[in-house]
This record gives structure tokens, C-alpha cells and sequence, in this order.
């Protein structure tokens, strides 16, 4: 059985295209396009792996993930923080609200990849 | 009558040989030959005056009365002097640096040159001592009938007083007054005193000698006859010890002419060191033979025998007519000399601070009119003060009738003139004390020494009568003159002195502590008490010439030193003198004191020369002083208001330019941020699709051709952002270049609308009016067609309606066009109207074609144009206004 990754960004290229690179690795890539109710589309899709952009409508990903961390069926949910701020601060930031892995946009598809393999494995 | 002749005779040789002495030790001065007359031991029999007739007749008296209370009166003033020489000293040092003339400018002086104060304690001192000088007019006469025998013909006694009083006014007047020196030093007087203070000492111990060695068989048997006396049956009642010791020490502090001899004519400092031994030991020995000469005139004379003239007396009755001359001569020494320092203080003080005050400010009124020399008038009412003083007591000698006992009258003078003595010693040692204080207490203490000891010794239904004696003022028990408060028992002299000292110096301190001393007081306060440090070395008096210089020195401060040079230069060659320094005469000081009125003001002119060359009651460092410590304090001040307000602005400014960079610096993080996302966002795309593209080959072409499209799709929105960005940043710099053109704004409308909504699927319903559109514009048609584009393109975007709409409202008013754009989309809410004018900012970020640059493009377009684009809330749907003016103009950029 595939493992799910739950995709939450709202850029459509973005989507469809990190969409195409997980489904030929053999990911179930289900997708989520905003902030507001990021944490309902957690709970009821139940991934193995998050990969969560940090400008997202509604909400910020950090919000977000500062409440997935503070449930506790999420709290150790392995999350990879997208961002199109390269700054060391939001590297920080990302680290302080529990991202288990930060990847700054542009990343090449193997990256990606990679990242989500490594996330699930450990 | 022989021996009234005899001693009539006698008197004027003395009194001539008195001149004789005065008028030498003036010459000697005068040629400067008169070093002698410095040694310190003038100056302590100079002090001797404290030794008056009371002393040298009435000590007798009161050991035949009161055993040896006598002392008391000579041991206050040891005391002073030999344990108090550093206090002395002090005065001494205040009354040379501060020029002090008397001690009512002594006081006024500490307490900001008050004229009142002045004035109050010169009619306060003329009180105290008028009473003073009856008394020696009283002792002199006395000695005269003794004389003549004619002790009861008061016809002959009131004639003999008056001749008494004119010659010594006439002595007074001719050494008194012979210069007018602003120092105030009177050798004549000086010498002549120091004579007869020899002349007394050696009377009384040569009649001390006749009756010890003479009468008696020599001490031992004095002794015997003291034994046997009722004298040493007297006992010593401390209070009243206590009390009379006090008095006669502060008295020696405050007599006006024992101010006169210690502090004014003092002439060098240390000779107070010699005086604080030897005053002492003159004291001594005057009173070494006051008791046997008592007990043997009590023996020796008959029963009811008047023992104030025991001195007299003993040597009259045993037939030694030529002793009874020598004691005569010490008496009328005594008398003569305190009633000559006595007139000369207070004459000094009545002119300096009542007569000249009253007729500067009569004359000053006149201005220019003024005429005739200063010190003249000066000197004129010195002479008049001395005659008045002279004439006061010898009224009082005849209301008084003659008849109470001399001490009594002595004591009651010591007590009054005592009141001096808290706001002299508080003026001297508390910086605290002020002006409102020092009156206070003088008031309160006068008032109450006149209540409890003047006015009852004039005897009871005189001023007070029996009712109020015997149940007090208004009939308030507590206010008996004899018994204050309840307090009844005491003796007379010493319950007045207790109560008004004590309160005096109560109200002194309250109302000092109460009251803020003026500027000048405090200037004052701290020359006096800190005497020692303000003055390294006691400065030397100044003369004539000296006099000038301070004039000059003024002159300068307020005329500027050229022109008080040129001033003084004329005067001085008009006077025929050469160099700068002309003589400090009448038509100068007018001329001088026109000059200073023009500075200065006629009123403050005037009073500055009359405080320079009349009598300096106050000197010309002290106005310097006080000009410099004002203007620099003010100018001090000034500077703090000055750099404390700089300093609030320049932290008010730096506050500001600071929070401008944080701002600025926030912006720009926040706009870097925003350009790394919006550059990174597309190229995200183009990055994973390219590979994709590269890394799979079995895509389908529909694959390929939509992967591609996206590629297509972000490299044109990358280029827009880049083109937007440098647009933006071309416009905020100002570079831009406007191409001004000529069109209406109906061909502006049209061709933006088919630019925005060519090629386009969705269809926006555009609602105009082409006749409202025809306004012909000047300015620069591109530029402007670029917003409209824009706000048409967001409508096309971003209208959610399902028929979207666009109106286009236009109309012209005073030159000035305005553009509606209306769409029937939903508003946009109040909190984001003006943030979508902000870079990078999207309302709806989903719908976003651009990098949310357009709106804030606009802005600074519109701007450029001298115009506005703006969100125009209340119209049920996103609208947005663009006005601009009909014709630009480019100076407007």
C-alpha cells in the first residue's frame, strides 16, 4: 500500500507539477489549496507525509503547523515547509514551529523527492 | 562761687587742650606723619568710651547700692573681647570690605541694602540713645553744682546743660565733620577720646589712691571698713548677674558709638588682638577702687549723701580741691567723649540713611536741576544730624527733670539697643537670615522693651498709668509691663530683657525661616558670612582719587570703556587736570550722571553716584556684583533654556529619523521578502517542468504541450514582474521622462479599453457616455492610458459578478478631470482600501496574474501626472477614482 502525501500550496503549476513527480515515485499525492481549514484537511485525509507551503491564504503555514504540533495525533507528523522566502529568518522560523524539513523554492524534483522518502524511512 | 569760676575756667583750658590734641592728630593724619596714631593702643582707649560718665560717677553709686553687681557691666564686655576676638574680628573684616558707615548700614547692608532696615534702626538707635546722652548732660551739670554748691538751682543747672551741649556739639561738629571721607575715619576724634580715656583712668585711681592711702591706712584697712560695711552683706543674685552680663556684652556690640570706635574707625585688624587684653585690663582697673572709694564715702559723708557723686565728693569734703578737679575732669572726660561719639555715630547714621535718602529723592525729582555740591549737602546734614542729636537729649534732660537714679537710665539704653543683636550676629554667622526676619524681630523686641522697661521708667501715670501697671494693657493680665504672660517676680530689667530678646530672636528666626531672601540679600548673606574667604586681606580704605576710579569703573560697565573715557578725559581737562581721573565734583558727577541716565535711567543713575560719593552706604563692587551675578545668572540660564530646548529637539529629531530607518529598513526586508517570492514562485514552476521535461520521455505530446505552456505562462509573468519592478522603481526615482500629448479623453478611454480587453474570453460589460468624454486633455496620454488599463484590467479580473459590469463616469471642474471606474463586484472591506495601493499586495492571491504591483504603478503614475488614484468607497461595489489635471504641468512634477 502506497504511502499518502498530503500536499498543501496554492500556486496550481506548483501543485500539478510536485503532484506529477510523487505519483511516478508510487505516492497517493492528495492535494489542499488554502489555510483556512489546512488542519481539517489533515485530520481527515490522515497522510503519512506533509509537505506545507508557508504563503498560503487564510493562514500562514507556520500557523499551521505551530497547531498541527500542538495536537497530539499530529505532533510528530513528519512535515517539509516549502517557502519562496529564501531568508535565514524564515528558516528560523520554520525550525521553531517544528518543520521536520524547510526546502527553499526553486528546488529540483529530486529534492523534493528525496525529502519525502527520507521522511517517512526515518 | 570762687570755685565755680575756678572749674568753668579749668573746663574750657581742658576742652581747648582737647581741640589742641584733635586738631594735631588731623594735621598728622593729614601730612601722613601720624603713625602713632595707629598703634593699637589708641585704639583701646579709644574703646574706653564704653566707660562713660555713668561708669566713672555712677559705679560708685551702684557698689553703695548693689555691692559688686557693678561688675557685671565690665565683665560683659571682657568677656566679649577676650573670648569673642575671633567674632569681633569677623565684624571688623565686614565693616572694612563692605565700607559699612554704622551699624544701621551694618544691618541694611546684610539685608539687601534695605532702606527701611536702615532707617528703622537709626530712629531706634537715636531712641536708645538719646536717654543716654541726657545722662551725661545730667552727670556734667551734676558735677557743676557740686561745684558751685548750688546743688537745688535748676535755673543755673538747665543754663549749664545747654552751654554743655552746645560746646560739645561745636567740638562734634568741627572733628566730626571736617572731611567728608567715605571711610568715615576721624583721627581727631579718635586722639581726643584716647586722651581723655587717659584722663579718667588716671582721676579715678588717683581719688582711689587718696581714699585708700589718703583716708584710709592703706588696703588693709579698707578691708576692715568693707567688712564692717553693708556692701558685703549684699548677695549675688544669679539671674540678675546672669542677665546684666549678657547686657552689657551686647551692648558692646551694638551701642551705635561702640560700633563708631571698634568697627568704623578701625584701622587695622590686629589691633583688636591687643585691644581683647588690654580693654580688659582698662576695665579692671577702673573698677579696682570703685568699692573702697564707696565704703569710705559712706563712712565718711553724711547720711542720704547722693553716692553717684562719691568721686567727687570725698575729695571735696576732705579739702582737696585740686583732686576734686582731676576727678571733675575725668568725669566730664567720660561724659564728653561718649556724648562726642555717641552724636558723631548717630549723625552719620540719621544723614546717611534718613536726611540723604529724603533729599535725593526730593532733588532727584528735578533731574537736570539739580545743582550744588553733594557732599556739601552731605556734610551740611551731618552737622544738622549732630546738632538735632544734641538738642534731642538735652530735651531730654529737661522733660526727664534729672531726677531718676544714672545707672537705671543706662541700663534701660544697654537693653534697647541690645534688640540689634539677633539680626546683627544672625547676619553675620546664618545665611538663612533675611530682611523680613530681621525686621520682625527688631519690631517685636522694640515693642516689647518699650512696653516693659522705657516707658514705665518714666514712672508710673507718665505714659503708662497705675491701671495698666497694676492690671495690664486693656486690662489682660497677661499683658502687665512687668509681669508678661503670667510671669511675675522677676526683676523689672531682667523680665523685659528675657522676654524681648527672646522673642525678638524667635520672630527672627521664624519669619527668616519662613521668607526667601532676594538676590541681593543673599549676595550679601554670603559676603557677610563668609567674610574670611570673600576677602584673603582686609582691603585698605580708599580715597579721594579712589573714589574716581570707582566712578570710572561704573562708568565703564555701563557706558562702555571708550566712551567713559572720553567722558572722564573732557572732564578731567575742563577741570584742568590731566590724565583720566578728574575730581569727583559737582558739575562732574552731573555730567556723569546725565551720561549714566542715558543707560541706565535717571532714577538708578542717580542713586549709583549718591551711593558712590555720598557716604557709600553701598559700594560699587557690590553693584558690580550684583550687575555681574544677575546678568550672568540670567545669562546662564538663558543658554540652559536655550540648549535644553536644542537638546529635546534634536532627540526629538533623532527619535524620528530613527523610527524613519526602522521603518525604512523594515520596508525594505519586507520588499526584498516579497521580490524573493515572487521571482522564486514562477521559477519554481519553470524548474519542475523543465525537468520533467527532461527527465521523462514517455510523455504524451498533450504533456508536453501543457508542461511547456506552463513554462510559457511563468517566464512571461517572470518578465512582466521584472518590467513592473523597474517601472515602479524609475517612477519612484523620478527618472521618468512624461511625453506630453494632446488628446480627449474619450480617444484615452477607447484605446485603453480594446488594450486591456482584447484577446480576452471573459466578456466585462463597459457602461459610458462618449459626450460626458469629450475633454480634451494635456498631458502625457500614455502614461495615463497605462492606469486605466490597469484599473480595467482588475475589473475584468477580479469581478465576481455573475454579469460583470464596468461603468465609466467622467466630468470636468475647474480644470481639474475625474474617472470613475465602477464595477459590480464585490468591495473590497474597509481595512484593505488602501493596502491594495501597497506593493505586492493581492486581494485575492488565487486570481493573481501579476505580482500585485499594478495598483501601486498606478499610484505613482498618477502622481506624476499631479493627480490621484484612489478606492472610492460607499458605492455597493469596487470603484476606484482617477482625477488628474486637464493640463499638466510639468513645473507641477
Amino acid at each position: 500500500m502506497s504511502k499518502r502525501v498530503l500536499l498543501i500550496e496554492d500556486e496550481p503549476n506548483i501543485i500539478e507539477a510536485i503532484s506529477f513527480i510523487l505519483s511516478r515515485a508510487g505516492w497517493d499525492v492528495v492535494t489542499h489549496s488554502n489555510g483556512h481549514d489546512a488542519i481539517e484537511a489533515v485530520q481527515n485525509r490522515q497522510p503519512d507525509v506533509v509537505i506545507l507551503d508557508v504563503m498560503l491564504p487564510g493562514r500562514s503555514g507556520y500557523e499551521i503547523l505551530t497547531d498541527l504540533r500542538a495536537q497530539d495525533e499530529t505532533a510528530s507528523l513528519p512535515v517539509l515547509m516549502l517557502t519562496a522566502r529564501g531568508q535565514t529568518k524564515d528558516r528560523e522560523m520554520a525550525e521553531r514551529v517544528g518543520a521536520s524539513l524547510f526546502m527553499t523554492k526553486p528546488f529540483s524534483n529530486g529534492e523534493v523527492l528525496d525529502a519525502v522518502n527520507q521522511l517517512v524511512g526515518a | 562761687m570762687g570755685s565755680l569760676n575756678t572749674i568753668v575756667g579749668v573746663s574750657l583750658v581742658y576742652v581747648a587742650f582737647l581741640f589742641a590734641v584733635a586738631f594735631a592728630a588731623e594735621r598728622a593724619a593729614k601730612k601722613g606723619r601720624g603713625n602713632w596714631l595707629n598703634w593699637p593702643v589708641v585704639y583701646t582707649l579709644s574703646l574706653s568710651i564704653y566707660c562713660t560718665a555713668w561708669t566713672f560717677y555712677g559705679a560708685v553709686g551702684y557698689a553703695a547700692r548693689s555691692g559688686l553687681e557693678y561688675l557685671t557691666i565690665y565683665i560683659g564686655p571682657s568677656l566679649v573681647l577676650f573670648g569673642w576676638w575671633w567674632g569681633l574680628r569677623r565684624m571688623v573684616r565686614i565693616g572694612r570690605t563692605q565700607r559699612i558707615t554704622s551699624i544701621a548700614d551694618m544691618i541694611s547692608s546684610r539685608y539687601g541694602k534695605s532702606n527701611f532696615l536702615a532707617i528703622a534702626v537709626t530712629l531706634l538707635a537715636v531712641i536708645g540713645t538719646t536717654p543716654y546722652i541726657a545722662l551725661q548732660l545730667q552727670s556734667v551739670t551734676t558735677s557743676f553744682a557740686v561745684f558751685a554748691g548750688t546743688g537745688s538751682d535748676q535755673v543755673d543747672l538747665t543754663a549749664t546743660a545747654l552751654w554743655v551741649a552746645a560746646g560739645l556739639a561745636i567740638f562734634t561738629i568741627l572733628f566730626g565733620t571736617r572731611t567728608l571721607d567715605s571711610n568715615e575715619r576721624h583721627y581727631g576724634v579718635v586722639m581726643a577720646i584716647a586722651v581723655e580715656a587717659i584722663v579718667k583712668l588716671f582721676a579715678l585711681l588717683a581719688v582711689g589712691v587718696f581714699v585708700v592711702w589718703g583716708i584710709a591706712d592703706g588696703p588693709a584697712d579698707i578691708l576692715t571698713r568693707i567688712e564692717s560695711s553693708e556692701i558685703s552683706t549684699w548677695q549675688i543674685k544669679g539671674g540678675r548677674w546672669a542677665g546684666l552680663i549678657f547686657l552689657s556684652a551686647a551692648a558692646l556690640l551694638c551701642l551705635p558709638r561702640m560700633f563708631q570706635v571698634m568697627v568704623v574707625e578701625n584701622e587695622n585688624e590686629d589691633h583688636l588682638r591687643t585691644a581683647s587684653w588690654a580693654f580688659p585690663a582698662y576695665l579692671m582697673i577702673m573698677s579696682l577702687f570703685v568699692v573702697p572709694i564707696a565704703v569710705v564715702g559712706l563712712d565718711l559723708l553724711p547720711a542720704g549723701s547722693n553716692p553717684d557723686l562719691f568721686v567727687l565728693t570725698i575729695p571735696l569734703a576732705t579739702g582737696n580741691e585740686s583732686l576734686a578737679m582731676l576727678s571733675f575732669l575725668g568725669g566730664f572726660s567720660s561724659a564728653t567723649s561718649m556724648v562726642i561719639v555717641a552724636s558723631l555715630a548717630l549723625a552719620t547714621m540719621v544723614s546717611n540713611h534718613v536726611v540723604m535718602p529724603i533729599w535725593l529723592s526730593a532733588t532727584g525729582a528735578g533731574g537736570a536741576s539739580v545743582s550744588g555740591d553733594v557732599r556739601s549737602v552731605v556734610i551740611q546734614s551731618r552737622r544738622l544730624s549732630i546738632a538735632a542729636v544734641l538738642v534731642l537729649g538735652y530735651l531730654y534732660y529737661r522733660l526727664s527733670g534729672g531726677g531718676s537714679a544714672l545707672a537705671s537710665i543706662g541700663l534701660i539704653s544697654f537693653a534697647g539697643v541690645a534688640q540689634f543683636l539677633p539680626c546683627l550676629l544672625g547676619g553675620i554667622f546664618w545665611r538663612g537670615a533675611n530682611r523680613n526676619g530681621a525686621i520682625a524681630g527688631l519690631a517685636v523686641g522694640f515693642i516689647l522693651w518699650a512696653y516693659c522697661l522705657l516707658l514705665p521708667s518714666f514712672g508710673t501715670g507718665t505714659f503708662l498709668s497705675a491701671e495698666v501697671m497694676e492690671n495690664g494693657l486693656f486690662g489682660l493680665a497677661w499683658l502687665r509691663p512687668q509681669a508678661l504672660f503670667g510671669i511675675s517676680g522677676l526683676d523689672p530689667l531682667i523680665h523685659a530683657v528675657l522676654w524681648s530678646i527672646s522673642l525678638n530672636t524667635f520672630a527672627f528666626f521664624v519669619v527668616s525661616i519662613c521668607g526667601i531672601p532676594s538676590p541681593i540679600e543673599r549676595l550679601q548673606g554670603a559676603q557677610f558670612v563668609n567674610v574670611f574667604e570673600h576677602s584673603s586681606r582686609a582691603p585698605t580704605w580708599t580715597d579721594g582719587t579712589a573714589k574716581s576710579e570707582d566712578l570710572m569703573v561704573m562708568a565703564q560697565r555701563i557706558l562702555g570703556a571708550r566712551e567713559a573715557q572720553r567722558v572722564f578725559e573732557r572732564e578731567a581737562n575742563r577741570q584742568g587736570i590731566p590724565g583720566l581721573l578728574p575730581e569727583p565734583d559737582a558739575d562732574f558727577l552731573q555730567v556723569l550722571e546725565r551720561e549714566l541716565a542715558g543707560s541706565v535711567g535717571a532714577a538708578t543713575a542717580h542713586a549709583m553716584i549718591g551711593q558712590i560719593v555720598g557716604g557709600a552706604s553701598v559700594s560699587v563692587q557690590d553693584l558690580m556684583a550684583v550687575a555681574n551675578e544677575t546678568a550672568q545668572i540670567m545669562e546662564y540660564s538663558s543658554q540652559l533654556e536655550v540648549k535644553s530646548d536644542e537638546l529635546s529637539r534634536t532627540a526629538r529629531q533623532l527619535g524620528r529619523a530613527n523610527e524613519k530607518l526602522l521603518q525604512v529598513s523594515d520596508q525594505k526586508d519586507e520588499f526584498l521578502s516579497q521580490i524573493s517570492h515572487e521571482l522564486r514562485t514562477p521559477m519554481t514552476s519553470i524548474r519542475a517542468f523543465s525537468e520533467i521535461l527532461r527527465d521523462n520521455d514517455r510523455l504524451s505530446n498533450r504533456e508536453k504541450r501543457k508542461y511547456s505552456g506552463i513554462i510559457n505562462t511563468e517566464a512571461v509573468r517572470l518578465t512582466r514582474l521584472l518590467d513592473d519592478l523597474l517601472d515602479l522603481s524609475v517612477l519612484e526615482n523620478g527618472q521618468i521622462t512624461l511625453d506630453q500629448g494632446r488628446a480627449s479623453l474619450r480617444e484615452v478611454i477607447e484605446a485603453s479599453l480594446d488594450a486591456a480587453l482584447n484577446h480576452t474570453e471573459v466578456k466585462l460589460k463597459v457602461i459610458r457616455s462618449r459626450r460626458d468624454e469629450e475633454i480634451m486633455l494635456d498631458t502625457d496620454l500614455d502614461r495615463l492610458s497605462q492606469v486605466f488599463i490597469n484599473l480595467i484590467r482588475n475589473a475584468q479580473k477580479y469581478c465576481d459578478a455573475d454579469q460583470p459590469e464596468l461603468q465609466i463616469h467622467t466630468y470636468e471642474s475647474d480644470g481639474v478631470v475625474t474617472v470613475d471606474f465602477i464595477d459590480n463586484g464585490t468591495p473590497i472591506p474597509d481595512g484593505a482600501q488602501e493596502i491594495i495601493f501597497h506593493k505586492f499586495s493581492r486581494v485575492n492571491p488565487q486570481k493573481a496574474g501579476g505580482a500585485g504591483l499594478g495598483l501601486a504603478i498606478c499610484r505613482e503614475v498618477m502622481h506624476r501626472l499631479g493627480g490621484e488614484v484612489s478606492y472610492l468607497p460607499g458605492q455597493g461595489s469596487t470603484a476606484f477614482r482617477v482625477t488628474l489635471p486637464q493640463q499638466l504641468k510639468i513645473a507641477a512634477q
